[in-house]
C-alpha cells in the first residue's frame, strides 16, 4: 500500500473523528510530539523529536485518582484515559522502547491500568529512518531504521510517498478504513532502495559489555566517569526507556488527588531514606546505576537493552557526557570482582 | 478489568498508641470500612502495605499485624516524614487508606517443620511480631519447631510491643530473650549488644534450623559474624530490607538493589541471594 505525502494530512484528518492524533510539530525551538487538530500541522521532515513520544502513554505529570474524606466516608475515584490515539511519525526507535516499558508496565505481578489500557488504545504508525542522524547508534543496540518491533504500521519514505507495511491488526484496520492505494512493484522496489540505502554510520561496539557489568561493580572506572556529570538528569528525562516516577498528593485538607511525575535516578533525593541514610550518596553510584539499568539490570531481568540509540540523552547533555564513549571506556576496564 | 494497584482502600485507624517512651514510635491499628476489603487483602508476616493519608501522601511500612489477627492491621511507625509525621499527629477515628499487601513475606513453608531463631534490634521488630504472632497461634504452632526470639534496644522503655513480650516470656513454646544496651534498674533480663548476646541464646545451626533477622545495619554487621560462627549458612540466614519507595510494585525504579525491587522482589532475601548482589542498600 502506498499513501502520497500530499495525502497525508487528509489522512490524519480522517483519523480524528475516531482517534486522537498525536504527531511530530515544529514549535519555534525544537520538534516534538502533539495532539494535532489539522492535519497540516504534522511534520514530515523531522531527523527525530526533542522529546520521545513516551509521554502520550505514560504521561510527564498525571492524575491517577481523585479522593474525599467526608465523616466516615471515603470516596476514591480512579481516572483512567481510555480514549483512543493514533501516534503518527514514530521512529523506530521510540517505537520499540515502548515495547521494552511493555515490560515494565506489565511485570510478572502488577499491571499499571494507566499505561495498558492507553497502549491498548494507542496506534503507533511509524516512520523510518532515511537519514539517521550522526548521534543515533541504533543498530548497536539490537534496534535499525526500520525495525517494526513495537510498531502498528510503517512508513518507508520513497520521495514523493510512504510505502505503508502494516504490521498488526491494530494497523491493517488503520489501513483498510484509510483505504490505501497498493502499491506498485515500483514502489516496492524504492521502498526496498530507501531501506538498502539508509545507514547508521555511528557504530558502538558493544561486545562483552554484559559480561564486563555483571563483574565491574565496584571497579575504580565509575569514580572517573561519572565525574563531568552534572546530575541534571537531561538523559533521564529524554530517555525513551527511562520509566522511574515520583507519586505525591495535591491536596487541599483531605480532599484532592494523587499525581504520578517522572522522577529520575540522577537526583539524590530519589534514594534517600526517611533516616538520613542514602543507598546511592553520590554522582558514581547514580551514574553507576543509570548505566547498569540500561545495559545489565534489564537484560537479567527481561532480556533486553534499555537502550535503543536514539541519541537524545547525547544531544541534550550540557557537558557532552557521550553514553557511547562511557561504554566504549568500560569495555576497555579492567574488571576488579569484589563479590 | 485489570486491579488497580494504586488504588488504596479506606480503613479507620481506631488507635494511635505510643509504643515506645521517647514517643518517636506510635503503633497504629487501622481496620477496614467494608468487609470485603479486608477479604482483598491477604497477607503473610513480612510483607509491607503503603499507608495513605488523605491530603499528606503515603509511605511504605511494614505490617507488624499477623494473619491470625483478623479484623485490623498495625503498623508501628517511627515519626521521620510527611506522612509518618501526620499519622502521629492523628486522632483515634481518622479515616485513612492501605494498599497491598506489598512484596514478599518470610519463607512461611520453609520454616514449617524448623527451628526458627528470629533475631531483631530496635523498632525493626515489626514484621517480627508479626511472624512470632503468627507462628505462636494455636492453629500454626504445630507446624513449626522451636522459636528463639532474641530482640534487643538501648534501653527497656524503646522496646516495641511490651504487653506482649510479658506474656510471651510467661509461655513455654517460645524462647523470649530480650535484652539492652545498658544496665538499667529493675531490669531482669540481658545485657549486652545483640551480636553478644546471640552467641548466648542462639541455637547452634543444624539443617533444621534458620535465622530471620532484622534491625539496624550496625546489628546486621555485627550479628553476621556470630551466625557464622554458630554455623548457619546464607542459605539458612533470612533478611527483610528497606529502601525509599514511592510505587511498590516494581515500576517507579527507586528501590532496586543491582536489578532486584526491593518492593517486588523483596523484602524478603536470603543472604545468599543478597551477596549475589550489589552492596548498594
Amino acid at each position: 500500500m502506498i499513501i502520497s505525502k500530499k495525502d497525508v494530512p487528509a489522512f490524519l484528518a480522517g483519523l480524528m473523528g475516531e482517534y486522537r492524533v498525536f504527531a511530530p510539530v515544529k514549535t519555534d525551538t525544537y520538534t516534538g510530539f502533539q495532539q494535532i487538530s489539522l492535519g497540516t500541522e504534522a511534520v514530515l521532515d523531522f531527523s527525530n523529536t526533542k522529546i520521545p513520544p513516551k509521554g502520550i502513554l505514560f504521561p510527564q505529570s498525571e492524575k491517577l485518582f481523585t479522593y474525599s474524606v467526608a465523616g466516615e466516608t471515603v470516596k476514591v475515584e480512579e481516572v483512567i484515559d481510555d480514549a483512543k490515539s493514533v501516534v503518527f511519525g514514530v521512529r523506530p526507535c521510540d517505537a520499540k522502547s515502548i515495547a521494552l516499558l511493555d515490560n515494565v508496565f506489565d511485570n510478572d505481578k502488577y499491571q499499571d491500568p494507566y499505561y495498558l489500557t492507553r497502549r491498548a488504545n494507542t496506534v503507533l504508525v511509524g516512520i523510518g529512518c532515511n537519514e539517521p542522524a550522526s548521534t543515533c547508534f541504533c543498530t548497536s543496540v539490537g534496534c535499525s531504521p526500520f525495525d517494526t518491533t513495537g510498531l502498528d504500521l510503517l512508513l518507508v519514505d520513497t520521495g514523493d510517498a510512504f510505502v505503508v507495511e502494516a504490521v498488526t491488526d491494530k494497523g491493517k484496520a488503520i489501513v483498510t478504513t484509510a483505504g490505501f492505494a497498493p502499491a506498485s512493484d515500483a514502489d516496492q522496489a524504492a521502498a526496498a532502495n530507501a531501506k538498502a540505502a539508509a545507514a547508521v554510520t555511528c557504530k558502538v561496539n558493544t561486545d562483552g559489555l554484559k559480561e564486563k557489568l555483571d563483574v565491574n561493580f565496584y571497579d575504580g572506572i565509575w569514580d572517573l566517569i561519572h565525574e563531568k556529570c552534572l546530575g541534571c538528569g537531561a538523559c533521564t528525562y529524554s530517555c525513551p526507556t527511562c520509566h522511574c516516577f515520583d507519586i505525591v498528593d495535591d491536596a487541599v485538607g483531605t480532599d484532592g488527588c494523587r499525581i504520578r511525575n517522572w522522577d529520575s535516578c540522577m537526583f539524590p533525593l530519589f534514594t534517600l531514606h526517611g533516616s538520613g541514610h542514602n543507598p546511592r550518596t553520590s554522582g558514581k553510584e547514580r551514574y553507576r546505576n543509570r548505566v547498569m539499568h540500561k545495559f545489565k539490570y534489564f537484560v537479567d531481568n527481561f532480556d533486553a537493552v534499555a537502550c535503543v540509540g536514539c541519541g537524545r540523552c547525547i544531544n541534550n547533555c550540557p557537558v557532552n557526557l557521550d553514553i557511547r564513549e562511557v561504554l566504549a571506556d568500560i569495555r576497555g576496564s579492567e574488571a576488579r570482582l569484589d563479590k | 478489568m485489570m486491579k488497580n494497584p494504586y488504588l488504596p482502600l479506606p480503613m479507620k485507624m481506631v488507635k494511635n498508641f505510643t509504643e515506645t517512651e521517647d514517643k518517636l514510635i506510635h503503633t497504629f491499628t487501622m481496620e477496614f470500612l467494608n468487609e470485603s476489603d479486608e477479604k482483598s487483602f491477604p497477607y503473610l508476616p513480612g510483607q509491607f502495605a503503603e499507608v495513605c493519608v488523605f491530603g499528606k501522601g503515603e509511605a511504605p511500612f511494614g505490617i507488624a499485624s499477623a494473619p491470625t489477627e483478623p479484623g485490623f492491621l498495625k503498623f508501628s511507625v517511627a515519626k521521620v516524614g510527611v506522612v509518618s509525621t501526620a499519622m502521629h499527629m492523628m486522632e483515634d477515628g481518622t479515616m485513612i487508606g492501605v494498599r497491598g499487601p506489598l512484596g514478599n513475606s518470610y519463607p512461611i513453608d520453609r520454616l514449617k517443620g524448623k527451628n526458627t531463631v528470629v533475631i531483631g534490634g530496635g523498632f525493626a521488630f515489626t514484621t517480627l511480631r508479626s511472624l512470632a504472632t503468627y507462628i505462636l497461634h494455636p492453629d500454626n504452632r504445630g507446624d513449626f519447631g522451636n522459636l528463639t526470639v532474641i530482640y534487643g534496644a538501648r534501653n527497656p522503655g524503646l522496646l516495641l510491643y511490651q504487653d506482649e513480650l510479658k506474656e510471651w516470656e510467661t509461655r513455654s513454646d517460645i524462647d523470649l530473650v530480650c535484652t539492652i544496651d545498658r544496665p538499667v534498674d529493675g531490669w531482669t533480663g540481658k545485657v549486652g549488644f545483640v551480636p553478644t548476646i546471640t552467641k548466648e541464646a542462639a541455637p547452634p545451626a543444624d539443617e533444621n534450623t534458620l535465622a530471620i533477622i532484622c534491625g539496624p545495619p550496625v546489628m546486621i554487621k555485627f550479628t553476621m559474624p556470630v551466625l557464622e560462627e554458630l554455623g548457619y549458612k546464607p542459605e539458612q540466614i533470612i533478611m527483610s530490607l528497606e529502601n525509599r519507595m514511592k510505587c511498590g510494585i516494581g515500576m517507579c525504579g527507586r528501590c532496586n538493589v543491582g536489578g532486584k525491587y526491593v518492593c517486588k522482589d523483596g523484602p524478603v532475601f536470603t543472604r545468599a541471594e543478597l551477596s549475589k548482589l550489589p552492596n548498594e542498600y
